[in-house]
């Protein structure tokens, strides 16, 4: 087969670069995914830049000024295939908290010129501007899932990218389920499974960072922790906002959560 | 076949005489908030002293004032783990030389004891490998391992809250031929266990132990401690009402009280995951980067989850709603119909660790009451 390589590119937008790094820290794969895709684009490895179009796009961070709203659909039509990675492409990332805040309210306590910075309202998921094709969820994303998406595209297969809860790997690892064993409120039983059930197999409940699953019933949650557990309102919150604080169904039940005071 | 006193400091003996005989042991152990099954290599990993309180969504461990090894209920695992592990791989296969090559994945043998089956698992290993065994492509990996294990049940001298065993007709007493099946005693003597053997393999291990023969006391305190199991849970009972109950279920597919379940139903799955006898799995292949190898993986499903009744256009079982119906009226009707009894063993595992505590038995009086209100306002 004297085909070529495909090619692979990466980008970043608002984030903290630690979904790329997950790609570099594949360490002993990184080896033969450099084998088999010809890495395009990927300003944190190598500043060596080849002009695309390209085959595979990995799409790190946010989307929170003006001028990422241009860029990213330059990207997406460089890109065959766009993947987003991470909380942040895929649900407007922590800094999605600023969301629900007055934006140049900020700006003028932080900056000493806040008439410099262009920033968006909201900070939004790409999915919010272009057409995605596959998402990686998870702060930071989990490095299993990404060579299995890779392994899946480039062996033209369906990747294997599960939409329910984190319940499902918590159960198949053998761990206590913190949720009903007094651990404390668990996000996991509405959460993406993807990671591997980290957090609850330590012992410490699901943070909700790969975000919300498919069908997620947050409300019916959040009630029975309100109303039968008696869990603090601050610590619902906190439960519901922090990675994936834009993702519809946890913004949704922190803005009913918010309602019902 | 075979009864003997096995005094409780002699415990380790006959764990000592299980892994002799090639067995690995399985039994309570703690782990953080809960009981799970796991290994046990003698009675210090046994959860001594410790009972288990559950409810609907909440589970905690208290201590029990007294020395038993089996004052709790059924743990948080169901035995299934064993006889069918959550993820196992089928097969294997390797690109050479533009070859593909299969390779047949070959189990370790673990010849498992399990060590404190209660009555209603017991059944729930029955029903689980009845179903393995049922149509024409039999689970024999799931069966070989079930065919060599060994079963030591423990009578239950308390029932947990969420248990319903007698309305199931599963327990609380041991009627299946278990290897063995313990008694813990405390009372009218020394703590011991009345020891108990059903088969040919149970026979052999009690005959090495050469226990002291048992006595009118020690039947008579057995047969007490599991009496009062019975009222515990008779006076509870019926939480599931078995009569006409199939043909209700059947009655009620389109009942609103569906979509109120669904209001609280998370689909996390956690139900179907805990139960001793759903079956569902998944099939999913795994490849390498350069399409070198491919490895092919069995893994636990449920039918809470979209990907478990997707085709093409999306999932047949789409909403909470359906899906939760799914569950129920499988469990305890369409599974009459494939298997000829209930999928449900009244161990109340779903209900306990239900992360919003919904409890099955609870839906169906609802159906039932609901059912009856109905013909009530026709028939005014
Ligand atoms: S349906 Fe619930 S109570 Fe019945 S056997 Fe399964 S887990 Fe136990
Ligand atoms: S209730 Fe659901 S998971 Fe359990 S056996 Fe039936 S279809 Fe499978
Ligand atoms: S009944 Fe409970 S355990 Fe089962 S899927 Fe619904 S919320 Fe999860």
């Amino acid at each position: 087969m004297a085909q070529r390589k495909p090619r692979l590119a990466v980008f970043k937008f608002t984030s903290c670069d630690g979904c790329q790094l997950s790609l570099l820290d594949c360490e002993d794969e990184l080896l033969a995914v450099a084998e088999r895709v010809e890495i395009a684009h990927f300003l944190e490895a190598s500043s060596r830049v080849l002009p695309g179009p390209y085959d595979i796009g990995l799409v790190e961070g946010s989307i929170s000024t003006p001028a990422q709203v241009e860029e990213i659909r330059r990207v997406r039509e460089a890109c065959r295939l766009l993947v987003t990675i991470g909380a942040c492409a895929t649900a407007g990332g922590i800094q999605a908290l600023r969301n629900a805040a007055d934006v140049a309210e900020y700006q003028r306590l932080i900056y000493p010129a806040p008439e410099q910075i262009r920033a968006l309202e909201r900070s939004t998921p790409v999915a919010d501007h272009v057409a995605v094709d596959f998402e990686l969820r998870g702060c930071p994303i989990d490095k299993g899932q990404l060579m299995e998406l890779l392994s899946a595209l480039l062996n033209r297969r369906c990747p294997r990218l599960a939409r329910h809860a984190v319940c499902v790997e918590c159960k198949a690892r053998g761990a206590v389920c913190l949720a009903v064993a007094g651990g404390g409120p668990c996000m996991g039983p509405v959460t993406q499974a993807g990671c591997g059930a980290l957090c609850p197999a330590h012992g410490r409940p699901c943070y909700g960072c790969f975000g919300p699953k498919e069908n997620a019933n947050v409300d019916a949650l959040v009630h029975w922790w309100r109303h039968v557990q008696g869990v603090e309102r601050a610590q619902i919150a906190a439960q519901l906002q922090n990675f994936n604080a834009a993702a519809a169904a946890f913004e949704d039940a922190a803005r009913r959560l918010e309602g019902e005071k | 076949m075979s009864t003997g006193i096995l005094p409780a400091e002699r415990l380790d003996a006959l764990i000592g005489e299980l892994w002799a005989a090639g067995y690995t042991v399985i039994g309570p152990v703690r782990e953080g908030g809960a009981l799970l099954y796991d290994e046990v290599r003698g009675s210090e990993d046994l959860p001594v002293g410790l009972v288990d309180r559950q409810e609907g969504g909440r589970y905690f461990l208290e201590p029990s004032g007294d020395g038993r090894f089996f004052g709790h209920t059924v743990a948080a695992t169901p035995w299934k783990r064993f006889l069918d592990p959550p993820r196992r791989r089928l097969w294997r296969a390797e690109r050479r030389n533009g070859q593909l090559h299969f390779l047949v994945e070959t189990e370790e043998e673990v010849r498992f004891a399990f060590l404190g089956v209660r009555a209603c698992d017991l059944h729930g290993i029955r029903i689980r490998s009845a179903v393995a065994e049922a149509g024409p492509e039999p689970d024999e990996a799931l069966l070989d391992r079930r065919r060599s294990a060994l079963m030591v049940a423990v009578q239950c001298t308390r029932a947990g809250g969420t248990c319903f065993c007698a309305d199931l007709g599963t327990g609380p007493a041991v009627d299946l031929p278990a290897d063995l099946v313990l008694t813990e005693l405390l009372e009218d003597g020394p703590h011991r266990f009345l020891a108990e053997s059903r088969t040919e393999a149970g026979a052999k291990i009690l005959q090495r132990l050469s226990l002291g023969p048992a006595g009118e006391v020690d039947r008579a305190a057995a047969a007490r401690a599991v009496a009062a199991t019975r009222r515990t849970l008779a006076e509870r009972s019926p939480r599931l009402e078995r009569e006409g109950l199939r043909e209700l279920l059947y009655r009620q597919l389109e009942s609103p009280l569906w979509d109120e379940v669904a209001g609280r139903c998370l689909s996390c799955a956690n139900c179907t995951l805990v139960c001793p006898t759903c079956f569902c799995s998944a099939v999913e292949d795994v490849t390498d980067l350069e399409g070198a190898r491919l490895e092919r993986w069995h893994r636990a499903d449920s039918c809470f989850t979209a990907e478990f009744s997707q085709i093409h256009g999306g999932p047949v079982r789409a909403s909470t709603r359906a899906r939760y119906r799914q569950w129920l009226v499988h469990k305890l009707a369409y599974w009459s119909d494939q298997f000829g009894e209930p999928g449900c063993v009244g161990c109340g595992r779903c209900i306990t660790w239900c992360p919003v505590g919904i409890d099955l038995t609870e839906v169906v009086r609802d159906l039932r009451r609901r059912e009856a209100e109905e013909s009530g306002e026709r028939e005014r």
